[in-house]
């Protein structure tokens, strides 16, 4: 199968999409412009119009709202948010709105739209150009929080965001967007609330979320010539997460080992562990391992960037921990 | 006949009732859910718009069946006047199974999707962009419809509101701003929140269409906004529409809030000789409707309102086993 990075899938779902369904328009700050979206909305404008890529002024509040507006009377909007920090101005048509509408109204109403957010970090950027709060949106009910980690997923992900008719939460990582893989031509869905199991394994289960996703598979390599068999699960979905999935695994490994990028003091992590514990905590042979950030802003010196961040190290070093 | 109006136009005898009735209809559901406010029979909150009737009333009557209408925390009013049922918003009043939103959603937040009411909801300026969005969803479906959003003098010191006037008029969307003007957000009065009675001005600074209308006088709301909504449809952009108007009672419940405010009681006293609807019965008479006609419209309406109660009070509770129920919308086809 050919291949095509991360940011080229999210682009190719874009355009396949735009193609497909009329009801289906992009609209955001710089979504013409690769310094905000890298290549993974490149040329959107020259094929679909400007009536359809709409790049519109730095009013998160209104262009979130219009499109929840547009979603609730026949469109399929997907709204570009460059940052997830940026995003935070449009908490209320998210939360208050998005979110709550098809229960409010018994149903009667329904929301189907694509809420994008790039987390963007690193590079000096510092705290307000980095931040990673998908468990702030993976709290509230009513919303679907999704983060792929592979360019199938980024892809597959993005389509059943569009079509799954409720507000979906797209959160994709600028860290990945070089990533390669294999990506099937037509349209295709990953499905919303269905976990992947990137490495199967018999002494630890790692569950992670977006880029840790892809450092733990370099993590699992490492630990693999160490004697250490992990089984991997990307989570792809954080609301609502693979439950099964996680529980199947930890049955049979008895360890967790959990990484999300994001702070730690009640994240997806947080949420994880505390399901396994209260499900299935006879099974756990050892206590559980979280991998996140710590409960700091982001810093700008790269040397301190280097202290915060964590990676396929940090994740090794947990793996080692819960082996013990 | 045609009956003079004080803007030296005309409308029709038959359209000018129909105001009649439709405030009518307005006031007296309200009145009558104050006193089951004040009885403690209705108890979820209830911001009645008593004194404010001509505006949905006069904005509605200019509208299209599938023109949206969008409202906040007072609009009992834009729900009847787009044609809302009476009795479902009664019973979702009642918190009751029959109600417009199935209990789950009370006074503030009313739907009618076959009407055009999408929803009503109490964040203030929440529905302002949503409104703009259904506009650029008709522009991008390439229908005529138009938006209304509805709103309060409060609802205009949220950055919602200027960054929605902003999109609106930088993409000609059609979409209609009615500000209804009432002096006061809550308990804080108009000057206690800008520097200048000047509402209005934010529709040329962000480059759209202003007009600042009686909100007391329904013939001059419904001429403003059926200009408005042509403007709209036929491609020349939206519109702001400051009604100006006064609230009876008080931000919420039936009582009046006497104590907020240094001259409440004397702007109550001056607005309650402005009533919109004296106003309108006043001008049918004086155009030789006979008063036996206009008190057939209070009793008529009084009737139906009587019948809605009973509707609610008759209606069973939610089912408390569909408590999670439609948390999320069941997958539509593509």
């Amino acid at each position: 199968m050919r291949t095509l990075t991360y940011a080229q899938a999210i682009r190719e779902a874009h355009a396949q999409l735009l193609a497909e369904d009329p009801r289906v328009f992009l609209i955001g700050q710089g979504v013409r412009n690769p310094w905000y979206a890298g290549t993974s909305l490149q040329d959107l404008d020259k094929e679909f119009g400007r009536d359809r890529i709409i790049d519109s002024p730095v009013s998160e509040n209104a262009t979130t709202g219009a499109a929840i507006g547009a979603a609730i009377t026949g469109m399929r909007p997907i709204v570009f948010h460059p940052r997830m920090d940026f995003m935070l101005l449009a908490a209320d048509p998210i939360m208050n709105q998005a979110a709550n509408w098809s229960y409010l109204f018994a149903g009667q109403v329904s929301v189907p739209v694509v809420i994008r957010a790039v987390i963007n970090r690193g590079g000096e950027q510092g705290a307000q150009h980095s931040q990673a709060v998908q468990a702030l949106f993976a709290h509230v009910p009513g919303l679907k929080v999704v983060m792929p980690s592979t360019p199938y997923d980024a892809k597959g992900l993005l389509i059943a965001a569009v079509r799954d008719g409720n507000p979906v939460l797209y959160i994709d990582d600028r860290w990945l967007y070089e990533l390669e893989g294999e990506v099937p031509e037509g349209l295709y869905e990953a499905p919303i609330g269905s976990a992947a199991i990137r490495r199967s394994g018999r002494d630890v289960t790692v569950v992670a979320t977006s880029y840790m996703a892809a450092e733990a598979v370099k993590a699992a390599a490492t630990l693999a010539q160490r004697g250490i068999d992990v089984e991997l699960i990307d989570l792809r979905s954080i609301k609502p997460w693979d439950r099964n999935l996680v529980y199947s695994s930890v049955g049979k490994t008895g360890r967790l080992v959990i990484a999300d990028a994001a702070w730690m003091s009640g994240g997806i992590a947080a949420e994880i562990a505390a399901s396994v514990a209260g499900e299935i905590f006879h099974a756990l042979k050892a206590p559980i391992a979280r991998v996140c950030l710590p409960d700091a802003p982001a810093p700008t010196s790269a040397v301190l960037e280097q202290a915060y961040y964590v990676g396929a190290e940090d994740i090794v070093t947990s793996v080692e921990k819960v082996l013990v | 006949m045609k009956l003079q109006n004080s803007d030296g136009t005309s409308l029709a005898r038959e359209q000018l009732t129909s105001f009649l009735y439709r405030m009518q209809r307005i006031r007296m559901a309200e009145e009558r859910i104050g006193q089951l406010v004040a009885r403690r029979e209705v108890r979820t909150p209830c911001h009645l718009s008593i004194g404010q009737e001509a505006i949905p009333v006069g904005v509605c009557a200019a509208l299209n069946e599938n023109d949206t209408v969008w409202g906040g925390h007072r609009s009992h009013g834009h729900y009847l006047a787009k044609g809302g049922d009476l009795n479902a918003m009664m019973a979702e009043i009642f918190g009751k199974a029959t109600g417009c939103a199935r209990g789950r959603g009370g006074s503030m937040h009313l739907v009618a999707p076959a009407q055009g009411i999408f929803g009503t909801v109490p964040l203030v300026a929440a529905t302002i962009p949503l409104a703009v969005g259904a506009a650029l969803s008709a522009k991008l479906r390439g229908t005529d419809q138009v938006a209304v959003a509805f709103f309060g003098d409060g609802a205009t010191d949220e950055g919602h509101f200027h960054e929605s006037l902003n999109l609106a008029a930088l993409y000609r969307l059609p979409v209609l701003f009615v500000c209804e003007n009432n002096f006061y957000s809550t308990h804080l009065t108009l000057k206690e929140r800008r520097i200048k009675d000047n509402i209005v001005e934010s529709a040329a600074l962000h480059g759209l269409a202003g007009v600042v209308v009686d909100g007391n006088d329904v013939t001059a709301v419904y001429r403003a906004a059926h200009e408005a909504v042509e403007c709209a449809r036929s491609g020349e952009g939206p519109t702001l529409l400051e009604c100006r108007t006064y609230r009876w009672r008080g931000h919420v419940g039936p009582a009046a809030d006497l104590e907020v405010g240094a001259d409440r009681r004397r702007e109550l006293d001056e607005w309650q000789r402005r009533d919109p609807i004296a106003q309108c019965r006043a001008l049918l008479g004086a155009g030789g409707v006979p008063f036996d006609v206009l008190d057939g419209v209070t009793a008529k309406v009084r009737e139906e309102i009587e019948l809605a109660v009973m509707f609610a009070r008759q209606s069973p509770d939610p089912d408390d086993s569909g408590l999670l129920q439609h948390v999320y919308a069941a997958r539509r086809g593509c």
